[in-house]
């Protein structure tokens, strides 16, 4: 399949993901809610782009507002960014954590079917209302809840502590676990370089014995530590999906663009466990869709934006991609090819680990991420993009490897 | 009678007291836990809560019930498993409903003591009186015809002298929690002289199944804890005594209560241990203890003249700090009070002056909070206190005598027979005032 029409992103927003980490987060206190992270990122993005007349349509990304938050309808939101987008269409969709990548997707289908050329596409959850004992039962719903009774307190951490034990056990626990504290000492340093990263106070010392911490199952989980896990975030991302006419008609540079050069898109069945816990299978499908689509190969890639949802995910979306094979991804990882200094740098502002996790918002994070990065715009985080591989990948996930997108991007 | 029968009707005395409803939460837990296994399915298990005051019992269950919340969210992964043939229960917040309100189920309360006539299993947290203890126990063990056990949680007042006096024919043991009992880890046990086996079989099991741990105590009034604690009260005020007669009493107290928290590396300096537990304690404590104790004084004017001034310390109702010896600001010492004057003095007006008279500081040395739960703990105290021996100021030779009398008083717990050994009193100190080292210790030598 063929892009019929170019389409760039541009103009990217996040607000800082808040919540356990960053100094100024009290959870005693009375926080913003929803309606603020919405309306922060969503005028980030229109101040970038000429303002709400340039945009023709509105799509807000998020996964369980109607439990975190009490709230539903929230394409309703998107005129309260600013008055200037009322009567202007506008589509709420949800796939759990990957809302963001399926908002994305919504906004390129549009400017692909010519019915809109500027897509103001915004991703949000604000978590942070219930403690984390609570926050577990909120994101099981990601699974099929038909399993929740017999799922673990912490639902998917117990899903994906079942998937590192599996891998412990055909692969080697012991480097397993060291390559999952590398993955979480990467997470860490590259969110300390992010402003907005839930993890950009994080002045811990030994990152690496935190990471390499026994896991405590009376209180958690078998085969993960909690910084094993991604964080629980209030945030919200948001970026413009244009044509070639939108980037005139907002006055956009194409240095200051990313180009969506290929994208795979790919569901599995909730009801179904996985064939093989120590793969993602769905994540396999998406990301090769992607790549062929895209005409690239991983070779090329410059920097990817996973979904680390934890940091054994990690290790296996090291594989789906297939930068290594098969129960290699640690070596991998553990060789430094992740960092931000190596081969193929993952997730340069913490990621879901330590940028942080407003599930919703995540798809659209990594986006703009992407955005920044091939742009050059990435601040003290910004890495290295060499000229002749000024590709990034993303891969969003929603569910246990269930609701899958990926995206290849092209320095435009 | 098994363990878990035992438990099917308990009373708690003084149960809306500080410790007895630490003491009742704790019991709540466990007696929740057996009703919830498949074997006690369709046995009643009733908790009584019996307290003088009708007004506390009524804040009681309100606080209870947010202690269960707290406990019941920590331990959910255990709770899915005691709620796993429960269809109905689903989600993390179902189970924890569910448990809170079996949790509560237990309990009733009651204001007057005729509810413990049928209980098996007594526990009793009132003042601590000796006479009043007695009355008591002697009241329910002549009318409840179940032979009951008494588990009381005196922190100084001999088993052996209650036993006797309320006739209990060896149906009593000290099971002494410390506060807040939900939270401490230490409970010291005491047996009497006629104790039977099967009452400290029962309540090692108790304690084991609450992770907690027990630490023996012979039966020597103020038992291990308060035997270090007044002790090492007694001295600090004595110290403070004495330096006031060079410089105003508030300056000393905060030279002290800096000498014990800052230079010994203490949670809380004495004078502000002194509060928390409250001068009234203190002052009871000590007059049970005294009869018992030949060799030394067990007494403090100072405290007799803070009593007279009605400065009492202690805590409210909702754990908060009252002001005693020290005032408080949000749990926070803040001011020394001047009996004097009869006012408490800012310790910002005094605190450099004072620091200044005292010397630097070690520089090795590190806040309690830092060390505590140091894996390193032991070389860092290692090399503060070899830096604190060497030092000549007047902060630094106050603190070396001070370390060294708190060991002193150790050593003796243990040669007079208090304790049965050196770690015994060293776990009282690390697990029961949360030290970060136990006073019988190398470190000065």
């Amino acid at each position: 399949m063929k892009l019929r029409r170019k389409i760039y992103m541009v103009g990217g927003y996040n607000t800082t993901s808040m919540g356990t980490g960053r100094k100024e987060f009290n959870p005693k206190v009375e926080r913003p809610g929803l309606e603020y992270y919405i309306k922060e990122a969503g005028q980030g993005t229109l101040k970038q782009i000429g303002g709400a007349k340039n945009v023709d349509e509105g799509v807000i990304a998020n996964f369980m507002a109607a439990r975190f938050n009490y709230q539903g309808n929230l394409a309703g939101f998107i005129p309260y960014i600013d008055e200037g987008l009322t009567y202007k269409p506008c589509t709420r969709v949800e796939g759990a954590c990957g809302s963001g990548a399926l908002g994305l997707m919504s906004g390129i289908r549009s400017v692909l079917a010519e019915t809109a050329d500027v897509v103001l596409v915004i991703g949000t959850e604000v978590q942070n209302t219930v403690k984390a004992v609570y926050c577990a039962d909120i994101l099981a719903g990601a699974g099929w809840f038909k399993e929740r009774k017999e799922g673990h307190a912490y639902f998917f951490p117990g899903k994906f502590s079942d998937r590192a034990g599996h891998y412990y056990e055909k692969f080697g626990k012991e480097k397993t676990r060291k390559a999952m504290a590398k993955w979480y000492v990467n997470a860490i340093e590259n969110a300390r370089l992010c402003p907005t990263a839930q993890e950009y106070h994080n002045t811990t010392k030994d990152l690496e014995s935190i990471g390499m911490m026994e896991p405590n199952p009376r209180s958690f989980v078998d085969n993960l530590n909690v910084f094993d896990c991604s964080k629980v975030s209030d945030g919200a991302s948001a970026i413009a999906i244009v044509s070639e006419e939108g980037l005139k008609r907002c006055g956009i540079d194409k240095k200051d663009a990313i180009e969506v050069i290929g994208f795979g898109q790919a569901q599995n069945d909730i009801t179904k466990p996985p064939k093989d816990l120590t793969k993602l299978d769905t994540t396999i499908a998406a990301v090769k869709k992607a790549f062929e689509m895209a005409n690239v190969t991983k070779e090329q890639i410059a920097t990817v934006e996973c979904h680390d949802c934890f940091t054994i995910t990690g290790i296996l979306a090291v594989e789906a991609i297939g930068f290594a094979e098969h129960g290699k991804g640690t070596d991998f990882i553990l060789e430094g090819n992740t960092s931000r200094t190596g081969k193929v740098p993952f997730n340069t502002t913490g990621g879901l680990v330590g940028w942080g996790h407003p599930t919703g918002a995540t798809g659209v994070h990594q986006a703009v991420t992407i955005l920044e990065q091939l742009t050059g715009k990435a601040g003290n985080a910004q890495i290295n993009i060499p000229a002749a591989r000024p590709y990034g990948l993303t891969v969003n996930m929603g569910g246990d490897d269930k609701t899958l997108v990926s995206i290849v991007y092209k320095k435009a | 009678m098994d363990y878990a029968e035992k438990f099917e009707n308990v009373s708690v005395l003084g149960a809306a007291g500080k410790m007895g409803s630490g003491i009742l939460m704790l019991t709540a837990f466990e007696m929740a836990n057996l009703s919830l296994k498949p074997e006690n399915k369709g046995k009643i298990f009733t908790l009584h809560a019996i307290d003088v005051s009708q007004e506390a019992l009524s804040g009681l269950l309100k606080n209870i019930k947010s202690q269960v919340l707290k406990n019941a969210e920590k331990n959910i992964v255990q709770l899915r498993k005691v709620y796993a043939n429960r269809a109905d229960l689903i989600e993390n917040i179902d189970i924890i409903n569910q448990y809170i309100g079996d949790v509560l189920k237990l309990i009733v309360p009651h204001t007057h003591i005729e509810a413990s006539y049928k209980s098996t299993l007594i526990f009793e947290a009132i003042k601590e009186d000796p006479d009043l203890k007695v009355k008591v126990f002697k009241k329910i063990n002549e009318i409840n015809t179940l032979k009951p056990w008494f588990f009381t949680n005196t922190s100084s007042i001999p088993i052996s002298y209650i036993d006797k006096e309320a006739k209990l024919e060896g149906r009593i043991l000290g099971v002494h929690f410390y506060n807040p009992p939900a939270v401490q880890k230490l409970v010291e046990v005491i047996k009497s002289e006629n104790t039977k086996p099967e009452l400290h079989e029962f309540a090692s099991m108790l304690i084991k199944n609450l992770r907690k741990i027990e630490v023996p105590s012979y039966d020597k009034a103020g038992f291990i804890g308060n035997g270090h604690f007044m002790r090492d009260a007694l001295y600090g005020m004595e110290q403070a005594t004495k330096l006031s007669v060079e410089m105003p009493f508030v300056e000393a107290i905060y030279d002290i209560n800096k000498i014990t928290q800052d230079y010994l590396i203490r949670p809380m300096g004495i004078f502000q241990l002194i509060d928390y537990v409250g001068i009234d304690v203190c002052q009871y404590i000590m007059k049970v203890m005294k009869p018992y104790v030949k060799d030394e004084n067990i007494h403090s004017p100072l405290l007799d003249k803070f009593m007279e001034l009605g400065v009492k310390g202690g805590q409210n109702a909702n754990g908060s700090q009252k002001d005693g010896f020290l005032k408080y600001d949000k749990g926070k010492p803040v001011a020394i009070y001047d009996p004097a004057q009869k006012q408490y003095v800012a310790i910002s007006d005094i605190s450099a002056k004072c620091e200044q008279k005292l010397g630097a500081m070690p520089a090795t040395v590190k806040p309690w909070k830092v060390v505590v739960g140091n894996p390193a703990k032991e070389e860092i105290l290692k090399k503060y206190f070899a830096e604190l021996k060497t030092m000549d100021t007047i902060g630094a030779n106050l603190a070396r005598n001070y370390a060294k009398r708190s060991k002193e008083i150790g050593v003796k717990l243990v040669s007079n027979k208090v304790a049965y050994c050196d770690k015994d009193v060293n776990t009282v100190l690390l697990t029961g005032f949360f030290h970060a080292y136990g006073p019988i210790n190398d470190y000065l030598n």
